[in-house]
């Protein structure tokens, strides 16, 4: 696997991570090293296996659709260190 | 009394913390108000960082969640707290748990030491949690965390029982997520009795987690101490083998003689496809689930924040988390990303997720035959930190080796201490089938102080 400055940047804008130059370097071979490790799976043969998403059998459990009460508010915004008038504030998203 | 053990439990986690890093928060005012009577009457108890309390500050370990005090108890909590138990505080961990020697850990935060030897790592990533239990000289249990191994490595290297139980066991609500389908939370005590009493009170269904199973819960304190007689296990034959320390395999090998000694029938056995595959499968796996779990982490809703009207939306979250985010965090982000992108995808995720129904598949048949697997828990002792810092990320995962197979499979394991070398702790891990903690309890109690 090709691992460049040009491939990690392209993960770091999609990962929402600003890497400096330096860390870019550090990666470079490490993620290269990892990812040739990973490819030694590419050998075992998975034909007619089906993937597992998690170990022990599960169904999925639905609740009944009713109305409960949620968080107020105030107790959502309690641990937000930027917020006005009751809402979030963020960034401009335009 | 209840009093009187709090005051005290707090003072002696204040005066360990200066001199071991074990905790990240160690509760100012106790939370006796909200303190029940039962099973955990008169224990002490502290908790993961990454396992939220209710008004007691929970990161993680990472500085991106500084600040963050949750609404609400974790489940878990919930049920030790309606049983008595007296929560002191939050313990160090490698941030959101990806680490192996809890060095790992956030911006800004202290690196806990080895009770035996300050040079060393008490493991990870749940180090905090077995350090305190090993150092405690109260009667002191910690609810730790597993993904990949994150229970039994420190319990081995800090010389405690660690027990991570079969996935499901224990509710996950409140728990911060590191990888969906692989983490556990799990007991870590002085003996195996008190890990099965913790286990016993944390276990169960709960209405508020979706992958919480509604297996019967079994008294697994009453498990400690029983008769193994005519019981089967299968040692690992992998477990013995390169890379690990020849002293660690020594010393379980022990262990092995005792359980034969009291009449346990025992028969080598081998995983190939765990053994060979394990590692690579779990990192996948675990990166990619990790990488949009952390998603979340942008200076918003909870934790670090700045004002965001300075800086366009890209900038903003991106600077956040690339300030309070550590190095490791970054590295498992990246990776995970990568995977899940189109056109890898197919290649690494839905791959290894597959080769994880085979490895599911061969201890599955294994236990057929066997009421437990053995091995050593870790391959070596408790590193030096100024050797640890010599390890490519590769070679550090590559630490885990004995560990992320039954963590992949959802196995239930646990560690029991087996003596020194180097006068460093050692490990024994008894592995069991799905909801068959009673079992390994049966067995580690079995070998736990015989020699």
């Amino acid at each position: 696997m090709e691992v460049d400055k040009e491939l990690l940047e392209k993960v770091a804008t999609v990962a929402r991570l600003k890497l400096s130059k330096e860390e870019i370097d550090e990666f470079i071979p490490q993620v290269k090293d990892i990812l040739d490790y990973f490819s030694v799976l590419e050998k075992v043969d998975t034909k007619d296996v089906k993937p597992s998403f998690q170990p022990i059998e599960l169904k999925n459990r639905l609740r009944e659709d009713v109305v409960s009460e949620p968080l107020s508010q105030e107790k959502a915004l309690k641990n937000s260190k930027q917020s006005q008038d009751g809402y979030f504030k963020g960034p401009k998203a335009v | 009394m209840t009093d009187e053990l709090i005051i005290k439990a707090i003072e002696e986690a204040k005066k360990l913390n200066e001199e071991y890093n074990f905790f990240n928060t160690i509760c100012e005012k106790p939370l006796e108000k909200e303190l029940g009577k039962g099973k955990l009457s008169g224990y002490v108890v502290s908790v993961k960082d990454a396992i939220n309390v209710k008004g007691v500050e929970s990161t993680a370990g990472s500085s991106i969640l500084d600040g963050y005090e949750p609404l609400f108890d974790a489940t878990a909590v919930e049920k030790v707290k309606n049983e008595g138990g007296i929560i002191i505080g939050k313990a160090s961990q490698d941030a959101f748990g990806f680490g192996t020697f809890n060095a790992n850990v956030g911006v800004r935060k202290k690196v806990p030491l080895n009770p035996f030897d300050k040079t060393r790592s008490c493991g990870g990533s749940s180090g905090g949690c077995c350090g305190i239990t090993q150092k405690s000289e109260l009667k002191h249990v910690s609810l730790g965390e597993s993904t990949g191994g994150s229970i039994v490595c420190p319990a081995s290297f800090c010389g405690v029982v660690g027990l991570c139980p079969t996935y499901g066991r224990i509710s996950r609500y409140g728990l911060m997520d590191y990888g969906n389908s692989l983490d556990k939370i799990g007991p870590v005590a002085k003996n195996v009795h008190d890990a099965a009493l913790l286990l016993e009170v944390i276990s169960g269904f709960d209405d508020k987690e979706s992958t919480c199973a509604k297996a019967p819960v079994d008294e697994y304190s009453k498990f400690a101490g029983k008769d193994v007689k005519d019981m089967k296990i299968g040692v690992i034959k992998e477990g013995f083998g390169e890379g690990v320390n020849k002293e660690v395999a020594k010393k379980v090998k022990e262990k092995i003689e005792i359980l034969k000694k009291k009449g346990v029938e025992v028969e080598e056995v081998s995983v190939p496809l765990s053994s060979e595959h394990s590692l690579p499968v779990y990192y996948i796996l675990a990166m990619c689930e990790a990488s949009t779990n952390l998603a979340r982490y942008c200076g918003m809703r909870y934790g670090v924040a700045t004002d965001p009207l300075k800086k366009s939306f890209n900038d903003y979250f991106s600077g956040v988390r690339s300030e309070n985010l550590n190095k490791e965090s970054k590295r498992r982000i990246m990776i995970g990303t990568f995977a899940r992108m189109a056109g890898f995808r197919d290649a690494y995720y839905i791959k290894a997720a597959k080769i994880r129904t085979m490895i599911i598949n061969e201890y599955k048949k294994l236990f057929e035959k066997y009421d437990a697997l053995i091995c050593p828990t870790m391959p070596v002792i408790a590193p030096k930190f100024d050797d640890i810092e010599k390890l490519t990320p590769l070679e550090n995962y590559m630490m885990d080796i004995l560990t992320v197979g039954p963590n992949l499979a959802g196995l239930p394991h646990i560690t029991i201490p087996s003596g020194f070398t180097q006068e460093m702790p050692v490990g024994t891990m008894l592995i069991g089938d799905h909801f068959e903690e009673k079992k390994i309890i049966q067995l580690g109690s079995a070998i736990e102080n015989e020699e």
